[in-house]
Parts: structure tokens; sequence; C-alpha cells
């Protein structure tokens, strides 16, 4: 070793740094850019946390101006200038920018960092027995790069126009003729898409390559089948719209007509642009993206749920195959399925059918993973863990979600729904109630593994309850307005209409006041998880007598994770079985001679 | 720490990690010129006449040539490492920089030629297409020469400590670098033929 690090510059002698057992990395290399995987995965995990906070907060200001339109957002009215909310009332412009912003926000930079560049990062190389990501620059790179794309997307706000504010979908003409933050918003998503090429070329790579000894494919534990589904379809869909985004970028700044007709008329004046270009190209680009990233959201939650529900049931997840089966046949359907997000585009009665019985068909592996989640559950004798409670809530919800998503699938239906609350409602139930809760089952389940530590379960029993009645008053109301026709789109929330009149019109404000008591709930899980880092009960390296590999490693692990090489002896769900000793059989548990 | 399988092969997977990393980010990038190929496809399919003898197709042929020769000289570079032969490794692998550079002088040339007479990407859906790929594609071309850089300068080093590895570094260049070719491959009767 002829380079010393900075920590042995003083006082160190050169010959003395090979008495290190490994290099000694100082602070900005050990936690800010670092190159080990956990640390990666706690530093996602966080940013996304925090990410989703935010979007969560944007989400509450816009409910109070649809529970109460028109009037001054209390206490904290002022805070916003007067460009955006004069004597606290939030103008259109405002509000568009929150809606757009938040969707892009909860999806980009919440949720998917959260669940694959946290998660993924932290728990899968432990999961399969290696002892970092295969490129670990790569992985540091893939982070700060998420994290100026986030910064580029926080920053939007603070520009003279404003943030992006033509929905997170930026359909053309209206993001393009629009002034303020849409380049913002796409020289962020560039930012971020590369970031997750980045990532999930490591994952891919990881798995195939550093799987430990013993550990063939149906040994592989479903959260990292799942991880694996989901690097797919982050490395396959998203270039389609960096393109996109490419070219709507050019018809921003190069003045380019990609997206934008001939004859296109704004405000009684005729666009000066050379026409040609074609909206719905965009939108065709931009589902072959976004419905895929629609299971990015969900496939890493459904490993999660699988891996808490196997280990608190006590039982081997019923069907393994099955799942397995149904996870890859999802992540290959999942490309044909984008355009029934255009049933009303006009595309045409050819391909809308199409595309309906592409989506019937992607509902069945769904199912399949769903009831065999419920399966496990059958005859078990259920520990009530707090992860547990949250992978539990997630089956109902993600079922709500995917069942009320079947109308919305097949073209007849979808003319009445679509655009509506119930759209909101149907997407929510998937992603809030479903994957946002078992990624809150992940924290707490993996919690000890990261900090060696244990999250304190009152307050965990507090923050889920309170957060499954209010969420479920947030959403539930939304079938109802969405299916008497209310718009999703609308500033006053629709009161201007008519037909909204009553009911409709009143839940805006049953949703606002759960929305805000939702808030209120998340209170003592930000506490807990700062608590617990320092004061949570400490535990061993096993706390929930779990099979998987990354219990056999101290918690926290040290750089480079397992004190010896692991090997693996069996499958990952070995629970009771018949003639052991305990009711769990470790991967990592040699046979008996 | 030392992740497995940075140089030797894995011997189930047979491969690499170098290698298997290379091949996904080809696909990956295969999916995103296939967007914007598909992209001049619907674009021209729907546009009621498409501009033709727009480009000089000499320059775009000789830029083609370049470009073959340039993946052959790669090819060479790679061969004569793994034959042992540093001079003539050093000696390719500088004519495929070079090469790549004559590429651009070229396109610059066929640039400034629309763009003095104020026919830039604004002017026509055409050129609009025409910039923005082979605008990416100049891209991905400067992106390999700083690759190239890197090994012909700090780099090269490598190959006294670890030359396994450093012959598969300059495989995994050689392999993005056919990419690129290809991708102008395409380019080429698309846009100057066609």
């Amino acid at each position: 070793m002829d380079k010393v690090s900075t920590v042995e510059t003083h006082g160190h002698a050169h010959g003395h740094a090979h008495d290190h057992a490994h290099e000694e990395l100082g602070f900005w290399r050990k936690y800010v850019f670092s190159q080990d995987h956990k640390v990666i995965g706690i530093q996602y995990a966080i940013t996304a946390l925090l990410f989703l906070l935010f979007g969560f907060g944007l989400m509450m200001l816009m409910r109070w101006q649809l529970a109460y339109p028109g009037r001054p957002i209390p206490v904290i009215g002022g805070l916003f200038g007067a460009a955006n909310a004069p004597g606290g009332i939030m103008l259109p412009e405002f509000y568009n920018q929150l809606g757009a912003m938040h969707g892009t926000i909860m999806v980009f930079l919440g949720v998917v960092p959260l669940a694959v560049g946290g998660f993924g990062n932290f728990v899968m190389p432990l999961q399969i027995g290696a002892p970092d990501m295969a490129f670990p620059k790569l992985n540091m790179m893939s982070y700060w790069v998420y994290f100026v794309g986030g910064v580029v997307m926080l920053a939007s706000f603070f520009m003279p126009q404003g943030a992006a504010r033509s929905g997170w979908t930026s359909y053309p003409p209206l993001s393009i003729v629009e002034l303020g933050g849409q380049t913002w918003w796409l020289t962020g998503m560039i930012f971020l898409i590369t970031s997750s090429l980045l990532g999930s070329v490591n994952f891919i790579v990881t798995i195939v390559q550093l799987r430990a000894k013993g550990l063939s494919w149906m040994r592989l534990p479903f959260f990292v089948w799942a991880q694996l589904v989901t690097a797919f379809l982050l490395l396959l869909a998203f270039p389609p719209l960096e393109a996109a985004g490419v070219l709507q970028l050019m018809d921003r700044l190069a003045g380019t007509s990609f997206f934008m007709p001939s004859g296109l008329v704004v405000g009684g004046q005729v666009v000066n642009v050379a026409g040609g270009g074609n909206p719905l190209l965009w939108q065709h680009l931009f589902w072959f993206l976004a419905h895929p990233e629609v299971y990015v959201l969900i496939l890493p939650a459904m490993g999660i749920v699988s891996e808490v529900i196997a280990n608190n049931t006590r039982k081997p997840l019923w069907g393994y195959r099955a799942l397995v089966y149904s996870i890859v046949f999802l992540g290959f359907m999942s490309f044909i399925v984008w355009a029934h997000h255009m049933f009303m585009t006009g595309m045409g009665t050819v391909m809308n059918s199409f595309f309906q019985v592409t989506t019937m068909i992607i509902s069945i592996p769904s199912v399949v993973i769903l009831t065999a989640l419920l399966l496990s559950l059958w005859g078990a004798s259920i520990r009530f863990t707090t992860p547990m409670l949250f992978a539990l809530a997630f089956l109902p919800m993600f079922g709500i979600g995917g069942l009320t998503g079947l109308p919305l699938g097949l073209a007849p239906p979808d003319i009445h729904l679509h655009d509506t609350y119930y759209v909101i409602g149907h997407f929510h139930y998937v992603v809030a109630p479903g994957t946002i809760f078992a990624l809150f089952a992940g924290i707490y389940y993996w919690f000890p593994k990261a900090t060696g530590r244990r999250m304190n379960d009152i307050l965990g029993r507090i923050h889920f309850w309170g957060s499954f009645v209010c969420i479920n008053i947030v959403f539930m109301p939304m079938f109802i307005q969405g299916l008497a026709g209310m718009n999703r789109r609308m500033y006053d929330g629709g009161a201007q209409y008519a037909h909204n009149a009553g009911l409709p019109v009143q839940l805006h404000i049953w949703i606002g006041m759960a929305a805000w008591t939702l808030g209120l709930f998340q209170i003592p899980f930000i506490f807990n998880f700062f608590w617990s880092i320092w004061k949570g009960k400490r535990v061993s390296d096993n706390p929930w007598e779990a099979t998987t590999l990354e219990w056999s490693a101290p918690s926290p692990p040290g750089h480079g994770n397992f004190l010896t090489e692991p090997v693996v002896y069996r499958g990952p769900y070995e629970y009771s079985v018949p003639g052991a000793a305990k009711d769990f059989t470790p991967q990592f548990e040699p046979e008996r001679a | 720490m030392n992740i497995p399988y940075t140089v030797e092969t894995r011997p189930d997977t047979g491969l690499n990690n170098g290698k298997l990393g290379i091949w996904l980010f080809l696909a990956s990038e295969v999916m995103l010129f296939g967007a914007l190929f598909s992209t001049y496809i619907i674009l021209r399919t729907s546009a009621p006449v498409w501009p033709h003898g727009e480009l000089s197709i000499l320059l775009g042929a000789i830029n083609t040539v370049i470009l073959i020769s340039s993946s052959v000289t790669m090819v060479m570079a790679w061969a004569s490492l793994k034959m042992n032969e540093w001079a003539k490794h050093r000696l390719y692998l500088i004519a495929t920089f070079l090469l790549a550079a004559v590429f651009l002088v070229n396109k610059y040339f066929e640039y400034a030629e629309h763009l003095t007479h104020g026919e830039g990407p604004w002017h026509s859906t055409f050129l609009a297409i025409y910039f923005t790929l082979t605008g990416l594609h100049g891209l991905h071309i400067i992106g390999g020469m700083i690759v190239m850089a890197y090994f012909i300068g700090p780099g090269a080093s490598l190959w006294k400590r670890n030359p396994e590895q450093f012959a598969n570094r300059i495989e995994l260049t050689g392999l993005y670098w056919h990419f690129v070719d290809l991708v102008w491959i395409f380019l080429f009767p698309v846009l100057y033929l066609l």
C-alpha cells in the first residue's frame, strides 16, 4: 500500500500503514462519498424519506385549497410570497406547481429511491452473501447523481416562474408552451434517469455474479428476485423517457417541433413553430417508461412484504416458484401495456383492444402473487410485530388498488372514469397504503440490521393504526367522487360544477382532515426513527429469528459485511421444518452430520 | 476487501462483472436509440413531404468508412494486448482515437454548412431529428474518446500491475466503440440515403 489515507498522514509513519487490518477512511469517504453499499443505502433511504415528507407537505397544502377553495392558508400562508399565494390565498399557477411536483417527487425522488436505492442497496448484497455491490464507485455516483437531480427539482421552485406545472406527466403542447420550471424539470429528470441506469446495471451484475456459494437461483429470497426484475425494468424502460426528455428539451430550447403540431393556437395566437410534430408521441414515450415504473414501485414492495410475512408466519412462503415465475412474467408484460393510459386520446379501437387485452393478462400474475401471499397466512400462528402489521395491511390495500384498476384497464368504463378522482384513488391505493406501507414494514424489519437496535414497538403501533385509518379515509372517498364524475385537476376541487354539488365536494373536507391527521401520525415514526438509532433496545444479530443470509452478518455489518465467507445450504424460507430443533433453519446453517 | 470476479470469470455464469455490466449498459443504449429511431419513423410516416438530398452523401460515406476503420483498429488494439505487443497496442489505440477525431471534424463541417445557412434544428422536422440523432451520437463518440484518452494516458499504467484487467478494460471499451459504430451504420442510410 503506497497510498496513505488522510487519517494516517498525521502521526503515523508510512511504514505503519500496513499494520491496519483494512484501510481506515476519513469522515468524508466513510459517510459522505462512501462506496460501501450499506452507507449508500442509508443515504438513499434518508434522502428519499425527506423527499417523501416534502412531497407529502405539498399535498397537504393542495388539500387546503381543495377543502376550502379561495380561503387563506392558515398559519403558514404568508410563507409563499405574493407571487404564489397573495394574502395566503393560493393562486392556480401555484396549485399546478404543487400538483406536478407532488407526483414527480413522490415517484422519482421518494418511493423509487427508497425501495430500490435504499432497500435494494442495503439488503440485497447482504441477502446474496456479497461483500459489496459489483461496482462500488458506480454505486456512489448513482447516489450523487440522484442527489443532484433532486436539488435541481427543488431549486426549480425558486426560479422566476416557479416549478414545472404541467403535471408529472408533462404532456405537450402545454409543457412546451408554458414558461417556467419545465426546463428544470427535464434537466432534473435526465439526472434521475442517469442515476437509475447506473444503479440498475450494478444491481443486475451484483445479483448474477456475486451470489454466495450454494445460492442457486431457486434459493434466492423473493426480495432479491423482486429487485432483479425491477432493475431490468429500470434498465430498459427509462431510456425511452430519456430520449423523450431530450426531445422535449430540444422543443423548448432549440425551437424544434417534435411534439408541436402544425397550426397550434394558444390564447388566440398561432404559435410560431415549424410544426409537423406529434403530441401523442410524447405520451407513448412517456408511458413506455411510466407504466413499467408502476411495477418499479410495487415489485420491491412485494419483495419486502414476502420477507416479512414468511418471517412472522413462521412458515415457508406458499408457492415460492409460482411467485418467482409470476414476477418475471409480470416484468415482461409490463413493457406492452403502456397505452392503456391513452384510451381517451383517440388512438383507435384496434390499439385500445390490444392494450386492454394485455392489461387483463398482466393482472393474472399480480393476482397470483397476492393470492400466494394471502395463502401463506393460512394456518399460521402469526407474530403480530410492527413490520408484520404493515405487511398485513399491504395485502388488502394493494388488493383494493389493483382491483379498482380493472375498470380503468377496459376502454369502455375508462371513458367515464378517465381523469377523475377515481384514478387518483386507484393508483394511490397501490402506492400509498400499498407500497409505502410495505416500505414502512421494511424499515421496522431491517432497522435492527442497520443499527443493532430495534425501533420502539408501542410508537410503531400508534404509527400503524393511525396511518391505516387515516389513509383509508383519504383515499376511499375518492372513488365516490370519481364515480360522480369529478375531474382530478380542478383548482377548486370541482366546486364550480353542478354535478359535483353536495357530497362529492363535501368529501374534500373529510379528505383534508384525514390527510392532515395522517401527517400528525407520522410524528411518532419520525421520533421513533431517530430516538431508536441511539436509544433503541439493543438486539442480537438475528432478532426476528429469520432464515435469510443478512441475519448471519453482525448488526450493523462492518465493511465487507460477513465475518466469514457465507455458504448457503438450503432454500430461503425453511421455517417450522418438521423434526428440526427450532422453528427456523437458516440458509447459512450447515447440515448436521 | 476485494469484489470477486472483477477480473476472473465466474465459472457458472461464464462472465466477469465488467463484461456483463457493459452488455447491460449497451442494452439500455439500444432502448435509447430505439426510442429515437421510432420517433424518426413516426414523424416521417406522418409527414406530408419528406426532404431528400439535404445532406452530403459523400461526407456521410467518408465518415462511415472512418468509423468502420476505427472499429478495426480498436479490435487490433485489443488483439495486440492479447499477443502481448504493447507498442502495437499503443499505436492502434491512438489510431482509433485519431479516427474518431477526424469523424468529429468532418461532422463539424457538415453542421457548419447547415448552420451558416440558418438551417438549425428549428428549421424543419427532418433537421430536428437529424441534429438530435447525430448530436447524441456525437456525444457518444466524445464519450468514447475520453475513455480512450484515459487508457492512452493515466490508465495505461494498469498494464504493468494487472495486464489481464487492462486487457479486459480495453475489450469493454471496444464493445462500446463497436456499438457507437453500429448506431452510425443505422444513421447513415436512415438520414442520408433513404
